[in-house]
């Protein structure tokens, strides 16, 4: 029955293009925002559906093989999330109707890409659709078509066939030790300890490939120019779930429940991880750009997530799958600010924008919100992951690491607040030229976020325990 | 051995061309050459499907779709030539010479591990893998052309800012 959720929004995709009239891009935009809430509600309730377990008439079609556990629920949830933000930001932003319909297609296409990753059971078919998200965000960010934003396009495209060259190779070689190509043949050939050379060189490419998607120093180089260049709607989706998907989720799920390695790759992951969370807290120090600022930002969360992955202590995954969750949920909301000054201003530079005081009463509080949870501030949702991960890693002796993590927090913290100061809080003589209103769409985006990151940073007890999302079913 | 040689030399050559030539068109060409060496070396490696599929899309069909596109932009002018020609050969002067010294470095100094490849299972039908169990990829391709498509209304139907 998982099936649907690629197949869903497919068929969506399909009816939206029929030749008819009717089917404008408001209509287009009502039906995929209610896909993307059946979504999210899918995670919960989707055990409750009567005809989960049984195969349909559709089931025997199509012969997809996937796999739905607790991992791959947090993950749809998350995505049904962002995508659903970012639709409402587009909404707000985008001009012409023309375009908006045909960014909705497009998000539909990166939704479909991102759910089949998230699902399959195969790395062929894995990789078969991290492409797909590729593909359609490639479009979506030249979507506006100024020079700018092609330019950051062309970069994350070259980089990005660059990873796919890595990944492809990895992948005949997968093929050649393993003999198949599906999860659990290539964890019994890792178990089997056949070919042990030639797998461990094949993961070696594919952690190359992955590194890159995932936008990690020393790989990241296309990361700050397509997150700030691209329109603010797939700045949200891009920076929120794109690259967590199709980089982090992916190293996630091998390097947890596929390979069996030793512990070197572990320490390289680890290493990689902790100079991207210092270099681009460092590097974020520098910049004059909101949209920027929050690039550097990102690829310094992204750090945390894949030190904790190389640690690989199941408290350690636990801290990743809830550093991702809260890190695709705060930087959307960071995002979704930066598109209201962007909209209001039609600029994210900080020496623009600045001394806002009160005139934004509703971004300045979400702002803050979003800014103390990314720096792991308590009772944020954002505090207990990264205290988690930094618990995981003293657990497993890696002290240095463990440190390194508490003090890029600070820093991550300082970074923020001097931005905060220069935004909102400085007395400035010069007053901003206002270029017009605020969507009611961006400010829902702004409070439901900010709600979410205050409600899982108060309840998260409760939601560790809860049989939602069965965190703790994934640690054993 | 000697053939396989050339082939791969030829390779190198028409990829340096492909990416040194400055006409748009001249660069299609050397891609195009690029694939059919590359179809024969595969026919070689005894993979005579991909041979063929290497040969008829990568060398045909896409050469044509990049013939096309090429034939809707201008044509420089002979000044802009010039001076393009001048700035490319000077940027990429030392590519020959960097791909020859890194390979004689590569063959004089790479000690490949000794190991035996295991053989690839042997696949009677493509074809068959394809259409019967690779259902999921097939989606796939066709969400992609769903997304060219829109990347091709979105590029050219468009105005340009």
């Amino acid at each position: 029955m998982v099936t649907l959720c690629i197949l869903v929004p497919f068929i969506l995709l399909l009816i939206l293009n029929l030749p008819f009239k009717f089917l404008n891009a408001q209509v287009a935009f009502w039906l995929s925002a209610a896909l993307f809430l059946i979504q999210v509600l899918f995670v919960f309730i989707h055990s409750w559906l009567p005809w989960s377990n049984y195969p349909v008439a559709l089931g025997q079609f199509f012969k997809f093989k996937l796999a739905l556990d607790p991992l791959a629920l947090i993950m749809l949830f998350t995505i049904g999330i962002v995508v659903f933000v970012s639709l409402l930001v587009a909404k707000g932003t985008i001009t012409t109707e023309k375009r908006k319909f045909n960014f909705i297609n497009l998000l539909l296409v990166s939704l479909i890409g991102m759910n089949a990753t998230v699902l399959v059971a195969d790395i062929f078919s894995l990789y078969v659709f991290v492409e797909i998200t590729a593909v359609a965000v490639f479009v979506l960010m030249a979507i506006e078509k100024n020079r700018f934003a092609i330019e950051g396009t062309f970069k994350y495209l070259v980089l990005s066939m660059i990873a796919s060259i890595f990944i492809l190779t990895s992948l005949a070689f997968f093929i050649l030790a393993c003999g198949e190509i599906s999860f659990a043949g290539i964890h019994n050939a890792f178990l089997a300890n056949s070919n042990i050379i030639l797998l461990n060189f094949a993961v070696g490419l594919f952690l190359c490939g992955l590194f890159i998607k995932c936008g990690v120093v020393p790989f990241h180089g296309w990361v700050p120019d397509a997150y700030s260049e691209a329109q603010s709607a797939v700045s949200v989706l891009l920076a929120g779930i794109v690259t967590k998907i199709t980089g982090v989720y992916v190293l996630m799920r091998l390097f947890t429940s596929v390979f069996v390695l030793k512990e070197t790759f572990g320490n390289v992951i680890m290493l990689i991880g902790v100079i991207s969370i210092v270099f681009a807290a460092l590097a974020a120090f520098k910049q004059n750009n909101i949209k920027r600022m929050l690039s550097y930002s990102s690829i310094s969360q992204v750090g945390y997530i894949i030190l904790a992955i190389g640690c690989g202590t199941p408290l350690a995954i636990l801290g990743a799958i809830l550093h991702f969750f809260n890190h695709a949920i705060s930087k959307s909301l960071l995002f979704v600010n930066a598109a209201v000054l962007e909209k209001k201003f039609e600029s994210t530079d900080m020496s623009i924008i600045t001394g806002l005081g009160n005139q934004l009463p509703v971004t300045n509080t979400t702002w803050l919100v979003g800014l103390l949870s990314t720096a792991g501030i308590p009772p944020l949702s954002g505090f207990w992951s990264k205290l988690i991960i930094i618990i995981a890693l003293f657990n497993a002796q890696r002290f240095a690491y463990g440190g390194i993590a508490l003090l890029a927090s600070v820093l991550t913290l300082a970074y923020f607040l001097f931005m905060e100061r220069n935004v909102f809080f400085i007395k400035t003589e010069a007053a901003q030229e206002d270029k017009g209103g605020i969507p009611f769409s961006l400010k829902f985006c702004e409070v439901l976020l900010a709600a979410i990151i205050i409600g899982v940073g108060l309840g998260l007890p409760f939601i560790l325990n809860s049989k939602i999302l069965q965190l703790k079913g994934f640690l054993h | 051995m000697a053939l396989d040689l050339i082939l791969l030399f030829a390779l190198l050559l028409s990829v340096i061309w492909t990416v040194m030539t400055v006409r748009l068109v001249h660069s299609v060409v050397g891609l195009a050459l690029t694939s059919a060496i590359l179809a024969v070396i595969i026919y070689r490696l005894n993979s005579p499907l991909a041979a063929v599929f290497e040969l008829s899309v990568c060398s045909g069909l896409i050469s044509v779709i990049f013939i096309t596109t090429v034939s809707f932009t201008q044509r420089i002018s002979k000044d802009r030539f010039l001076i393009r020609r001048r700035e490319r050969l000077l940027r990429f002067l030392y590519l020959p010479f960097i791909i020859i010294v890194v390979g004689l470095l590569l063959v004089k100094y790479l000690k490949i591990p000794q190991f035996s490849l295991p053989l690839a299972a042997g696949v009677t039908n493509v074809r068959l893998v394809l259409w019967h169990m690779r259902h999921l990829d097939l989606l796939g391709q066709v969400i992609i052309l769903i997304a060219g498509v829109f990347g091709v209304v979105i590029f050219f139907k468009e105005p340009n800012k």
